[in-house]
């Protein structure tokens, strides 16, 4: 596979990811990641995903995914039965977000977690001159249609884990072609973060 | 018929076969009694390749038979499940050998209560013994062994075809790459019990009954259409009835009082009568116990049955089935994964209750063919 055709938040998580590693995927879409890290990295890949279409593409994919709503919990699965647990672009998503995230990181041995920046410098723009809820490339929705219930920028997830004492590993941040360096808060579309629980224990 | 056949891309006529299982040996049942000698009804379609690895069982529910697919001689409408079965279609016989047979304690050719008892020459009737879900695959697993058959594809089946699939799991891993259980439970709920009892209280409070003595005389017409007629109300769903009957009469208001003049009413009247022209009142006494007693882990919980298993499984439910509520699944798929299964779990979006599993083929047809495909070319590798 060409390397420079993956989407650049997948390329990122899969580089984050060691091979021949258990992954549980929550908000898995169309299992577009997955696939790609069973291939590239030969993990056992688990999906979670709630929409109708995408559980029928994942199967076609030959996935193994359970259709359902994250928030109503990971309850059946055992401490640190996976090596990652991913959330890409679903957090925003969910309603219970501490629950889950709890949850994920009791789960998993490390957690992935990927998410639109609201304080995209556009957006920003967007509301303090045109006064309107920005709408940008990784926050496309108007504010009517959108599946969204939570906006968040890095700088609030990084505030986040400290204050839950949740270890950051990584963090990475991209716009649409690269990876932000500088004033990631300012210019980065989207934040991922590799977070584990070991700072608590 | 010609055109009906290209219409539905059918697979053309079939027959059903009869075969002597286990050499006309008895076999010993769950309940410790025998029973013997066995004959199931099946049927077979597309063809076993040579290292036989495109074998699929399909397992009918309760009032279902062999004949899955294609039309018998002379018959207008195709077997019960026609649109998954034929070329290009979810089960394509093109690719694989598709097996399904009437279960033990059927009455569409397999042995059971109205087959001839050999030691009295008459019916068996009530001297038939309890029989058991396990046992209907014990005799399932001695078909495929008579096919040639030691590894299945996949076993499949809806309802009470799903609780035969989890048998399977159950029972004997070994034997199965894959396995499909829809729309269907682990063991019955106080509810699912309740309205079995109600459907075998109607079959015995008919006068025609005899305590299942009634071969040769009246049949028992009146108790086993009222038990289909409860077992109707619950296939459908609120929706489902409403969209199809609403409060629809019928043309001819008849001046009697009490006569059936709701659409829904006719529908249920016409589908108990036709039901006891193909069924037989006391295997549905002696099937809904099977139902209603069967365990999928027998007495030890599922997960722990499972594991050490090497099959994949696809669970599917449908949102609007309160019959075999979506729960019930979930708890199957949870019994899969805590086992380490690589398994799925989807629920369609349907209106239809649980009758799904006969009507949404399309969204079936979508999950298993790919299903099918990965599980088969995976063993290939």
């Amino acid at each position: 596979m060409d390397y420079k055709l993956i989407r650049l938040d997948h390329r990122v998580i899969l580089d984050m990811i060691m091979p021949n590693v258990s992954v549980l995927d929550l908000g898995c879409g169309n299992g577009d990641l997955l696939s790609l890290l069973i291939k590239e990295k030969k993990v056992s890949g688990q999906g979670i995903e709630i929409d109708d279409n995408a559980i029928y593409e994942c199967i076609a994919k030959g996935l193994n995914v359970l259709h359902g709503d994250i928030d109503s919990g990971l309850a059946e699965y055992s401490d640190k039965s996976f090596d990652y647990v991913i959330l890409n672009q679903s957090l925003q998503q969910i309603s219970h977000i501490e629950v889950v995230l709890k949850d994920a990181l009791r789960v998993g041995k490390k957690v992935i977690i990927g998410f639109p920046n609201f304080a995209y410098y556009r957006g920003r723009m967007q509301i303090f001159f045109r006064g309107k809820t920005p709408v940008m490339p990784s926050l496309p929705y108007k504010w009517f249609d959108t599946p969204n219930l939570h906006f968040l920028s890095i700088l609030d997830f990084a505030e986040y884990c400290y204050t839950r004492n949740i270890r950051i590993e990584r963090a990475v941040f991209i716009n649409k072609k690269r990876k932000i360096r500088i004033f990631h808060n300012l210019i980065a579309l989207t934040g991922i973060f590799l977070v584990s629980n070991e700072g608590i224990n | 018929m010609k055109t009906a056949i290209d219409k539905y891309n059918s697979i053309g006529e079939v027959v059903t076969q009869q075969v002597v299982l286990n050499k006309g040996k008895d076999f010993t049942l769950e309940s410790g009694d025998t029973l013997g000698p066995v004959v199931l009804a099946y049927e077979t379609y597309g063809v076993l390749n040579e290292d036989k690895s495109n074998a699929i069982l399909i397992l009918h529910a309760l009032s279902g038979d062999a004949h899955v697919a294609g039309f018998h001689h002379s018959d207008k409408k195709p077997g019960w499940w026609d649109e998954m079965i034929g070329p290009e279609k979810a089960f394509d016989i093109d690719k694989y050998f598709i097996i399904c047979s009437n279960v033990l304690g059927g009455c569409k050719g397999s042995t059971g209560p109205s087959s001839i008892n050999p030691k009295t020459k008459k019916p068996y009737a009530l001297n038939f013994p309890l029989i058991s879900i396990f046992d209907m695959i014990q005799c399932q697993k001695s078909l495929i062994e008579y096919l040639g058959i030691e590894k299945l594809l996949c076993v499949v089946g809806a309802s009470m075809g799903g609780m035969q699939v989890l048998a399977w799991m159950s029972r004997y891993p070994e034997r199965i790459r894959s396995a499909i259980p829809i729309a269907t439970t682990m063991k019955h709920s106080p509810q699912q019990i309740a309205f079995n009892e109600v459907g075998r209280q109607a079959i015995i409070a008919d006068g025609h009954w005899k305590n299942g003595n009634y071969y040769g005389g009246p049949l028992p017409a009146k108790g086993l259409a009222l038990a289909r007629m409860i077992g109707h109300i619950t296939y459908m769903s609120d929706i489902s009835m409403m969209q199809k009957f609403g409060r629809q009469r019928k043309k001819s208001r008849e001046a009697f009082k009490f006569t059936a003049d709701f659409e829904v009413e006719g529908y249920l009247h016409y589908h108990g009568e036709n039901f006891v022209k193909r069924f037989d009142a006391n295997s549905y006494l002696y099937i809904t116990e099977a139902i209603d007693n069967f365990d999928a882990g027998n007495g030890k919980p599922f997960y722990e049955v499972l594991k050490g298993a090497d099959f994949k499984a696809l669970v599917i439910a449908f949102k609007s089935d309160w019959l075999y509520p979506p729960y019930q699944s979930k708890e199957i798929i949870k019994a899969c994964k805590l086992a380490g299964l690589e398994s799925s779990y989807c629920e369609i979006n349907s209106n239809y209750g649980h009758d799904a599993f006969l009507l949404e083929t399309e969204e079936e047809k979508r999950l298993m063919t790919h299903f099918l495909k990965n599980v088969y070319s995976s063993q290939v590798m």
